[in-house]
């Protein structure tokens, strides 16, 4: 059984009066442990996409489960506890709090959780060792380099163990060794721990990192 | 409690700006505070006072005394028990800042008819007995570190000349609003010094009933009515209420400047978390992504607000009660002048309904906030 099913998704965008389509019939499947990139030209629908899949925004039609869970059924309480759980979201820039170090970044998820303070210190401290960025736990954003900063993101949409992870250009932002590293990063993510990866890029090569690249335009989305 | 390192760091992410306006709740509620502590010493000034003790005075004014005559004619009226009477003698203490009630009394009426002066009876007895003594409350002994059978003089304002007094007696009132900062001395030694030059200030009437008191009252000021003297007399209680009110409609100036500095701190209150509220919309987006209840993003903003008026409410009152507590400056013009508990606890319960209100609009933009949206403004 598929991790993740979109059936006959459409999403209509309203200004004013008018009606902006953004696709409209899209299907698509990924199995667990699957590391998919999505391309497309601006505007095409790719965050819009992500953002559905995440329970941020809802659908004009059609069905998305991830898990075996109905997303687009779901009520907004529920689908933020959902969110919590299951997904795990890399921003392309980072988005860490810059009052919080890294490692209290990190920590965010698991303030929802019910574990208890040296709990969340060792999950905290695995997942900044995954990311090799033990060393810099206690180093603000702001003390962190691009790669850093992402890697510390990183850490934080796997400390929770979610279901997939989705990444929403996560190397838009960086120079090309960094961006390279992020890559490798994920790729051993999908390779060692199995996570089921969705990153949107605008980018070939990094798209090539993946098991298999979809692009997404007018509307359609194709393999 | 593990969101408290995250609400704590967020409160200081603008050191500045949370400092100025803890620094402004601070001033509001200190203002507030001491405020409403006046209006209730006023308010307990005008509590003092026996519905069993009449006071008659001049109808003219207070600033006008009446003939020795009247203390027998009061005497005699119908359901008085006893009649005392009291000058003000307005005299000065090295400098006129350190201001102080003093009055001249008819010493042995007078301490029978205030039986919440307790007075140690050997005090009792060498007050009584010495023209030249002084009885004074314990609070105004200590203001001045006076002690017992010490000289004070004071310098006549009224009566000229230094006046020279020997500490017999210290008495501490039952009741606290009767306050401790009263000096009291003999008549007759007044009378002497003056050449007998002098007739009482006021009477004070106290009475076999409470209950007669407007037939007793409507008998005095009958029987002055076509004197050169007319009296007018009325309760311990209404006299020192009147007193109070001599000084204006001061509660409600009092209860009027504390509302308008409460609503205008809660301006300032609000815009400051308005602006944190903004400058966090991206945040508070990635916040709601990571699983975020809007409920709990409520509550975040919220204490946070609260917490800022908190600390700064908690400074204010309890700097106002630490500034006013007993034996504070305030006392020797309004007695009974302190900052009470249930006023301190009121003032820390406007504060956090304070953070309430000036939290409440960013929280609920914070719950309600489109994530979409946001998080298309921080990428």
């Amino acid at each position: 059984m598929a991790l993740v099913e979109i059936k006959d998704l459409t999403k209509v965008f309203y200004r004013d009066s008018q009606q902006i389509p953004v696709f409209d019939g899209v299907n698509l499947e990924m199995e667990p442990g699957e590391f998919l990139s999505l391309m497309g030209p601006s505007g095409s629908g790719k965050s819009t996409l992500l953002h559905l899949l995440a329970g941020l925004d809802q659908p004009t039609s059609g069905q998305i489960s991830v898990g075996g869970a109905n997303v687009t059924g779901m009520k907004r309480r529920q689908l933020a506890a959902w969110r919590a759980q299951h997904i795990g979201f890399v921003f392309q820039f980072y988005n860490l709090l810059p009052v919080l170090t890294a490692a209290q970044n990190v920590e965010l998820p698991l303030l929802l959780t019910s574990l208890s303070s040296s709990e969340r210190h060792d999950h905290v401290k695995m997942a900044l060792d995954i990311v090799r960025l033990s060393d810099r736990s206690d180093h603000y954003p702001r003390q962190l380099s691009g790669g850093q900063e992402q890697r510390a993101g990183i850490a934080r949409a796997i400390v929770s163990d979610p279901t997939i992870i989705l990444a929403d250009e996560p190397t838009g932002d960086l120079d090309a060794k960094s961006a390279e590293e992020i890559l490798e990063l994920l790729k051993r993510l999908n390779e060692e721990l199995n996570k089921t990866i969705l990153m949107v890029t605008h980018d070939a090569h990094a798209a090539e990192k993946a098991h298999a690249v979809m692009h997404l335009d007018k509307g359609v989305l194709s393999r | 409690m593990k969101f408290i390192r995250l609400i704590w760091v967020n409160l200081w992410r603008n050191k500045l700006r949370t400092i100025l306006t803890v620094l402004s709740v601070m001033v509001a509620l200190f203002l507030f505070t001491t405020l409403r502590s006046v209006v209730t010493a006023l308010e307990g000034v005008s509590e003092v006072g026996s519905e069993v003790r009449l006071v008659t005075r001049s109808s003219t004014g207070i600033t006008f005394p009446l003939p020795q005559s009247y203390f027998e004619r009061l005497k005699a009226q119908d359901g008085v028990r006893s009649v005392t009477w009291a000058n003000w003698f307005g005299g000065v203490y090295i400098d006129e800042s350190n201001f102080f009630a003093q009055f001249a009394i008819d010493q042995e009426t007078y301490l029978a008819m205030y039986p919440e002066m307790a007075i140690p009876d050997d005090q009792r007895q060498a007050f009584l007995s010495e023209r030249t003594a002084a009885l004074v409350g314990r609070g105004l002994m200590e203001r001045f570190g006076w002690e017992l059978n010490q000289n004070v003089t004071l310098q006549g304002a009224i009566f000229p000349g230094d006046w020279t007094f020997t500490i017999r007696a210290v008495f501490e009132p039952d009741d606290p609003s009767f306050g401790d900062q009263q000096f009291f001395f003999h008549y007759d030694y007044l009378y002497e010094g003056v050449n007998g030059n002098m007739i009482p200030g006021w009477y004070i009437v106290q009475l076999e009933d409470p209950e007669a008191a407007p037939a007793v009252i409507e008998n005095i000021d009958r029987l002055f009515e076509n004197s050169s003297n007319p009296t007018k007399t009325e309760t311990e209680k209404a006299f020192n209420t009147g007193f109070v009110t001599m000084w204006g409609n001061i509660g409600f100036l009092v209860k009027a400047i504390g509302t308008a500095v409460f609503f205008a701190i809660l301006l300032i209150a609000a815009n400051t978390m308005m602006m944190a509220g903004r400058e966090r919309i991206g945040e508070n987006a990635v916040l709601k992504t990571l699983g975020f209840q809007d409920g709990l993003l409520f509550r975040l903003v919220l204490v946070e607000s609260v917490l800022i008026t908190a600390i700064g409410g908690a400074l204010g009152v309890f700097g106002s009660k630490f500034m006013f507590g007993p034996g504070n400056p305030v006392n020797n013009f309004i007695q009974g002048f302190q900052v009470e508990w249930s006023t301190v606890i009121l003032g820390l319960t406007m504060a956090t309904l304070l953070g309430v209100v000036s939290g409440i609009v960013p929280a609920w933009q914070a719950m309600k906030l489109p994530v979409i949206q946001a998080l298309r403004r921080v990428a």
